[in-house]
């Protein structure tokens, strides 16, 4: 039987969304493998290997250790090859976000083996991922070696959650040491609690916005909506708001179902990070505006005169 | 201080891009140097000019990346390597880049290396971390800033808005995010100077590599472009209308809310 590991990524004591697709994207690469959920962290990493579990994982492996709080690669490094040792697996699922993407090549380069990245789709032997930004897609195949795929959050659907599902949690102990690359602080910028790269709604404002307070009516459509508030550069770049709302190619790359653009000019890097989003609207008072080009709905005009009107008229359907 | 760059000459995806044969069309198209190596090659210039040594960027390519060597010798790198592939490879993924460059920094004797965080072409973001691990060196990804005092390296780091204060030490490989620094220009007299400036060109078998060594561990089945987008509705009328309609397409057509 083929064995594949899920990676679960933990931030700031919770597990993230991704976590549980890559449990999902494990059993699209073949539906009858065991998929082993590997958790790691410096405590309580039982409530998280269950609640991989719980999502379709048929059982955990979990190491826990002081040096593993914070993600460094070789602590991560070390507590994963030691997995890899005792489990032999002929593939692996992570999520690519920071820790995914600053972990995996490591990892496939220790075994020699390929590695896709930042899949939007898996179908049969083959791996979806954006290119160029994307303006294209190319269709990969893992010649040889362990089947060894990043996932793209809020792209591949987790599996629904069942309680009463259970499986068996191993601690392995592993020796963490040496780690060369010492974390003195973190600096914590992201503001609420939605994660940006798991928002099914996205309100997001640019330099149209013209100052922080401009943000208010995006907070205030983002509310009714149950939304994240996100940015451009444009807007981060002029201190409207903190680098931690950027989506882009250097800022987060977000997925949600619905993505409302208010004041942003749509330019490649902006779009590299959201262009893959079910439904974009764009308001804009340049109806020349390239962020036209990839909405679905556009409104041409001042943002602070549609945004209000708009969070206004949601409130009353909702009342109704 | 021996600083190398790692760089990799990229399609412009500002530009429209096209298939023929199964492949992006790269006729006409322009090339660049990938943004973030830019980051890359800018700080290495300001480490030289700190701490003196030695600014070499390293490119795995064709013929053609010349030119790009020759724009980042302008900038004031003072060597550059071509390890032109193209008389010797069809093909080729990240675990080939990497294989070529590990045989190329096996005898040399480095003090850092910046690649970018990622490019922007078939941007997968790997070759640096797989990089460092073949060297065996420490690595730090998405950095926007980087002071180095003696062996002693103090890197700030980016982590999806998140700001990480890390302490390291030389040898070490960084990845460059934007935010690091703002890339100067070539200027004129940069220009002249670059084209009297050591270009070396190696192939494979300078590093005694074959064909064999570097076989690509992944393969592209295809490369196709999204389907083509139905032009957006752009809304009409008053305000108040427009608001309105488009609550009503949101419910009733797109279905998200
Ligand atoms: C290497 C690199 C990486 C980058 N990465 C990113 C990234 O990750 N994310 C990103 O976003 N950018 C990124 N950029 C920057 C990008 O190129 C653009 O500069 C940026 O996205 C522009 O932001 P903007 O659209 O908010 O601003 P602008 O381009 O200035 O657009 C502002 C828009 O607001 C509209 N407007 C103004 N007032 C109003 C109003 N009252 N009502 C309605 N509309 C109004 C204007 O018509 C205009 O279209 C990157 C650039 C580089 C070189
Ligand atoms: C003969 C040959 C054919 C190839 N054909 C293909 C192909 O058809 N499809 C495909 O996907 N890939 C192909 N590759 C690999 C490709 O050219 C890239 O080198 C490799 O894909 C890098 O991955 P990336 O673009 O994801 O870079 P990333 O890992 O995203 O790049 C991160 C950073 O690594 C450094 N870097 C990346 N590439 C190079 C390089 N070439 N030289 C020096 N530094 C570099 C830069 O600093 C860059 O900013 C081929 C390679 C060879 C040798």
């Amino acid at each position: 039987m083929t064995k594949l590991l899920a990676f679960a990524e933990i931030k700031d004591g919770d597990i993230r969304n991704v976590s549980f697709e890559t449990i999902a994207a494990a059993r699209q690469i073949d539906e009858g493998a065991e998929v082993v959920a590997v958790v790691f962290g410096n405590k309580n990493v039982e409530e998280a290997a269950n609640q991989m579990i719980q999502y379709g994982a048929d059982r955990a492996v979990t190491v826990t250790h002081d040096n593993l709080e914070n993600y460094t690669s070789d602590g991560y490094t070390q507590a994963a090859m030691a997995v890899i040792e005792q489990e032999n697996p002929d593939g692996m699922v992570m999520g690519h976000t920071s820790a995914g993407k600053d972990l995996s090549p490591r990892i496939a380069s220790k075994l020699d083996s390929g590695l896709v990245s930042d899949i939007t789709a898996i179908d049969g032997e083959d791996f979806v991922r954006p290119i160029y930004s994307g303006k294209a897609f190319e269709k990969k195949s893992i010649k040889d070696g362990k089947k060894f795929i990043t996932i793209r959050p809020n792209n591949i659907a987790p599996l629904d959650q069942d309680e009463s599902r259970s499986g068996d949690v191993a601690s392995l102990d592993v020796e963490i040491k040496d780690i060369r690359t010492i974390i003195k602080e973190v600096v914590r910028k992201a503001s609420d609690g939605v994660d940006l790269s798991e928002a099914n709604i996205i309100v997001a404002g640019g330099r149209g916005v013209k100052s922080e307070e401009g943000f208010e009516p995006l907070h205030e459509l983002a509310d009714v909506l149950g939304a994240a508030v996100g940015a451009s550069r444009g807007a981060c770049d002029a201190g409207y708001c903190d680098y931690s709302l950027q989506i882009g190619q250097t800022g987060k790359v977000v997925t949600p179902d619905l993505y409302i653009a208010c004041g942003i000019s749509g330019a490649i890097q902006h779009l590299a990070g959201m262009s893959n989003s079910k439904v974009i609207v764009a308001i804009n008072k340049d109806p020349e505006a390239n962020i036209f080009n990839v909405a679905d709905y556009g409104i041409v005009g001042d943002l602070f005169d549609v945004v209000p009107k708009l969070t206004e008229e949601l409130k009353a359907i909702q009342v109704k | 201080m021996n600083i190398y760059v790692l760089m990799k000459k990229t399609f412009d995806t500002e530009e429209k891009i096209q298939i023929n044969g199964g492949v992006i069309e790269e006729d006409g198209a322009e090339f660049i140097i990938n943004p973030y190596d830019e980051y890359a090659i800018e700080e290495a210039i300001k480490l030289r000019d700190e701490h003196d040594g030695e600014v070499t960027v390293v490119t795995v390519g064709d013929e053609e990346s010349e030119k790009q060597l020759r724009t980042a010798l302008a900038m004031g790198a003072d060597k550059a390597v071509l390890i032109n592939t193209e008389d010797d490879l069809e093909e080729g993924d990240q675990y080939t880049t990497v294989r070529i460059l590990e045989a190329y920094f096996e005898d040399k004797d480095v003090d850092i290396i910046l690649a970018g965080n990622v490019a922007i072409d078939e941007a997968s973001g790997q070759v640096g971390p797989r990089l460092a691990d073949k060297l065996d060196m420490p690595y730090v990804t998405t950095i926007t800033e980087l002071n180095i005092d003696g062996d002693t390296v103090n890197i700030t780091r980016d982590v999806e808005g998140d700001e990480e204060k890390i302490e390291t030490s030389l040898p070490l490989l960084v990845t460059c995010q934007q935010g690091l620094n703002e890339p100067r220009y070539p200027s004129l007299p940069g220009i002249m100077k670059a084209k009297k400036k050591p270009l070396e060109e190696l192939e494979i078998d300078d590093l005694d590599l074959d064909e064999d060594d570097v076989e690509a561990k992944t393969e592209t089945v295809e490369v196709f472009l999204p389907p083509e987008k139905e032009a957006g509705k752009v809304l009409e009328g008053e305000t108040d209308e427009q608001v309105k309609e488009l609550v009503s397409l949101l419910k009733t057509e797109a279905k998200v809310l």
